[in-house]
Order: C-alpha cells, then structure tokens, then sequence
C-alpha cells in the first residue's frame, strides 16, 4: 500500500539491465523514496550512478525489476498522463517550430489544433519567446531551447514534474536564469517535483528536500530538507549563511560517493 | 560624416560578391571547356580515323541522329512517344517501389518480431541480381508496360526498403521518449516522430532509386518491348548504329537529371527545418 499523502512512492525498487556482453548491471538497488505532494525533491549524485534510471521508473518509461513505484496512489504500469518529464538532452522534435512542438502534448492528447495552438502560444509567451514562435529548434540558443522544453512539458499541467540533469548542458549564467525560471513555473503549478541532477548547489538553491544517491548501483544513502525561505532568488541565494551551511553538509556526505565512483572509473579504464 | 564612413565600410561586401561571382564564372568556364575538349578530340579522333566512327560514333553523328529523330520521328514512331512510355514505365516503378519499400521498411522499422522474421528473407532476396528477373518478367507479364513497370518496382523497392528500415531504427529514443511522456499512441509516435525523423533517408534512397526504376524500364525494354527508349537502343544495337545509341543514352541522361533536380526541390521543401539547408538556414 502507498503511503498517505505521497505523490510518488518507489519502495525496494530495483533495476537490472542485460548488457549485450550477457553480464547484468544493476542501475539501482534497493531504492526507497517518497515524494510528498507539491514538494521540491532534489536528487543528487556522482554521475552515471542510476539517477536517471529512477526516473524511468516513475514516468512508466521502464518497469523496475523488482520492487514497487506508486504514482499518485495507484501502481505505476506505463506512462501516465499526469507526469510531465524534461530531458537532459534536447529532446525538442527539430522538423517543428516553436509553437508546434509546444502545441505536441495538447494535440497528441486530443485537443483540437486550433485550441492547443492557443494554449501554446499562451505557454510561448510565458517563457519569453513570442519573437520565436515560428522558429524551429536549430535556430535558438541553448537556454532557449530549454524554455521551450519547459513549456512543452508544463502546458500538460503535470501533477508530476520529473526533470533529468535538464540544465547540465547550459552555460552557468543561462543556468542561474533558467533555474529561477522553473521555481516560478513551479510556484504556480504546484507540481511534485523530482530533479535530478549531479550539481549540489543546484539541488539545493531548488529544493525542498535533498536526497543523496551512492555510488551505482545507487540506493539512497540519506535525505535532507532543506528550510531555505521562499520565493528564493537562484543567483542570491548562494551567499547566505544557512546555504553554505547546507552545502558543507551535504557535501561532506556526497564526497564519499563521488570519489569512490571516480575510484571505480580510474580502475576500470587502468 | 557618417555617410562618408558608410561608404568606406560598404564595398567590402559587395568586393566579396564580386569575387564569389567572378569565381562562379570561372568554374563554370573551366566546365565547358572540359566539355568542349573531351566532344573535341572525339570527333577529331573520329575525323582523323584515330578511333571507328562507325563503332564509337561521333558527337556531330550523334547531334544529327537527335535532329533527326526530332523531326522525323524514329523507326518506332515519334521520339516524343518513346520518351513518354519510358518514363512512364519509370515513374511507375518508382512509386510503386518506393511507397512498399516505405510501407514495409516503416512496418519492420517499428516491428522487432516481424523484423527478425524476415531479415533472412529480406538478405537472401536483396542478394540476387534483380535484373535478371526481367527475362520473367518479360515471359510472364508480356512485352507491354507491367514486366517493365515490375522490374523497375523491385529494383527500387529494396534500397527504399533497406533506408526506411534503418531510419526508423535510427530515430532518436529521447524524441520517442518524449513523445511517448507528452501523451502519443504508438500510431502518434510513427506519424509525428518515426517518419520524420526517416524522411531524410528515405528522401536519400529516392535519389539513386529513381535511377534504378530507369534502369528496369530500359533493361525491361531491352528485353522485349514495342517502344520506349530501351527498345530504341536496342534497334540501334542491331543496325550497328553507334550515333543512335549514344544519342538515346544522352536523352536517358537528360530525362535522369530532370529528375533529380525536380527530387532535389522537394528534399530541399520537406527539410526546410534541418540546419544548413535550404536558402533560410541560420539568420
């Protein structure tokens, strides 16, 4: 049974992959995590270490191996359509401009085309890009095309926002930007977020709660709220005193796992 | 002041047109005189007895046999009718071949059981030399447009096949992730991410496969016909006309490159999004 008041539940959730040589990897073990509802869950740790593979699990994309993921109160059993997902990678469609690829969910979901381009171009307008509309992906900037991913998952109204290291691949000052952006998007939509992401500062400026993953196969070494006053200002908040205290914190936790995951990855190419 | 300075910044530009476009000549220049050079020996070649006339023929022999069959229709009727029923018979073949090759390349594509299946099949039947199975073709079908239209439909039909196939194995699995997450069916997902990510294989395997429909219209009617450009070469073959031959191999090369161009106009329409093509690229 779920527990009460959790938008997501993962409880022994294991992932086990086949790689073509025959051996099995396991992404995650055991892993155990509870998401309460509209609350800002940040998970953090060394890279390559499963994260993402969590997030397969609560958007259906992937069914665990063993182990249970309850979305909402009921059992995960494929892709739901109260979960929204930001890719790390762009994952824009390239053959469509702004509007079209922001109008994608709407349409797939069975909005007349008129509507949805209305809804979109409401949705355009709120990250910023009305000049663009008619713009397809190769023509805009990197933090703009993240905007435009932001707005083509939230003009679902996900209930569930999962987001995968979605700004890892932007420059810091469009990070800094792009991170106030979402905590204001998010201010409105009230959503439960999952992000994940290999950035400490950015899991905390963020979120509610930081949850620390080990080494892979990663399970959750250990969860820390974090009661940093809202609204926060991304760029500001690094410099007071509570942040840097949080920082040290979770570090000197994190550190562990990092460096026995950099350990592992010198071994094996030695 | 300022206008004075605008003046001096401007020709720059205009300096860079004019060398691109002075370039521009030149090549094109060079072009014919290449042109003029290898049309040039030959028929010296062939005026001088160097190389037989008579069995590599000449391009002044080649431009009077067009001129003739222009004005005075060639031995199988009008030149126009023979160049309409080949390239019908191509056209045909074409788009048959290519809308199958579509069709099963996608419906493999998006199909891991059916792929294994017949991905032996598929080998063995794209190891044969297809245009020997324009002899069956020919016995079974008869000497009219369906042997020619048959050999030129399988001849297209694999390369069509063969790069829908690995373009749809080639989409990128975050665009069907995304989609997926964004709320399509599994028919959304082919429509709206499958075959647009394949467009551009498939637009590809339309280029050299129009040639090859030409091929099986030609080859077809080498075989056995009552018209076309095929059986038009054929006949010059048996008067030992070489100028005929190459003058019907020069409207095969004109037919084929209209083609093309007319296949590159609509690759270019269709993928007008893709960076650094098309006249909108970048800003």
């Amino acid at each position: 049974m779920p527990a009460d008041g959790a938008s997501i539940e993962l409880k022994h959730a294991t992932r086990s992959f086949t790689t073509p040589t025959g051996a099995t990897l396991t992404a995650i073990r055991d892993v155990d995590l509870i998401v309460r509802a509209g609350e800002f869950c940040a998970v953090v740790g060394p890279t390559g270490c499963g994260k993402s593979t969590t997030l397969s699990l609560i958007s259906g994309l992937a069914p665990p191996s063993s182990g249970e993921v309850f979305l909402l109160g009921k059992p995960v059993t494929g892709v739901d359509r109260r979960v929204g997902f930001v890719f790390q990678s762009d994952a824009l469609f390239p053959w469509r401009n702004v509007l079209d690829n922001v109008a994608a969910g709407p349409i797939f979901r069975g909005m007349p085309r008129e509507e949805a381009l209305q809804r979109a171009a409401d949705w355009v307008r709120r990250v910023g890009l009305s000049r663009f509309e008619r713009h397809h992906p190769h023509q805009l900037s990197g933090g703009m095309r993240k905007r435009v991913a932001l707005a083509q998952t939230m003009i679902n109204e996900p209930k569930v926002l999962l987001m995968d290291e979605p700004f890892s691949a932007l420059d810091v000052q469009t990070r800094v930007l792009m991170q106030d952006e979402l905590l204001q998007l998010w201010s409105t939509a009230r959503a439960s977020v999952v992000f994940v992401t290999h950035d400490l500062e950015e899991a905390i400026a963020l979120a509610d709660r930081v949850v620390v993953m080990t080494a892979g196969p990663a399970t959750v070494k250990s969860s820390y709220p974090i009661d940093l006053p809202r609204p926060r200002v991304t760029s500001e908040i690094r410099f007071e005193p509570r942040f840097v205290e949080l920082s040290r914190l979770i570090w000197s936790d994190l550190r562990e796992e990092v460096l026995l995951s950099h350990r592992r990855a010198a071994g094996a190419t030695a | 002041m300022t206008e004075a300075r605008v003046a001096e910044a401007k020709p720059s530009a205009p300096a860079a047109a004019q060398r691109a476009a002075q370039r521009r000549r030149l090549v094109v220049t060079l072009q014919i005189a290449v042109l003029a050079l290898v049309l040039g020996s030959w028929e010296l070649c062939a005026r001088t007895g160097i190389v037989d006339p008579f069995f590599f023929g000449k391009p002044s022999g080649i431009v009077q046999q067009i001129r003739e069959w222009i004005a005075e229709g060639t031995s199988l009727g009008p030149l126009w009718v023979q160049i309409l029923v080949t390239l019908e018979e191509t056209l045909l073949g074409f788009g048959i071949g290519a809308l199958l090759g579509i069709v099963f390349g996608v419906a493999l594509g998006r199909n891991r059981l059916l792929a294994d299946v017949f991905d032996v099949y598929v080998k063995i039947a794209n190891s044969i030399p297809r245009v020997v199975l324009g002899s069956i073709f020919v016995v079974a079908l008869g000497l009219g447009m369906a042997s020619k239209v048959a050999l030129g439909v399988v001849m297209v039909f694999f390369v069509v096949f063969g790069n829908a196939f690995q373009g749809v194995r080639e989409a990128d699995r975050n665009l069907i992730a995304n989609a997926r997450i964004l709320g399509a069916s599994p028919r959304q997902v082919t429509w709206s991410v499958i075959m647009p990510s394949a467009l551009g294989w498939i637009l590809a395997s339309l280029h050299v496969s129009f040639g090859f429909a030409l091929v099986g219209a030609v080859v077809g009617e080498f075989l056995g016909a009552r018209q076309g450009i095929g059986l038009l070469i054929a006949t010059a073959q048996g008067a030992f006309n070489a100028n005929g031959v190459f003058a019907a191999m020069f409207i095969l090369a004109v037919v084929a490159l209209a083609a093309e161009s007319l296949i590159t106009l609509v690759e270019n329409r269709l993928l007008k999004w893709r960076p650094n093509q098309g006249p909108d690229a970048g800003f």
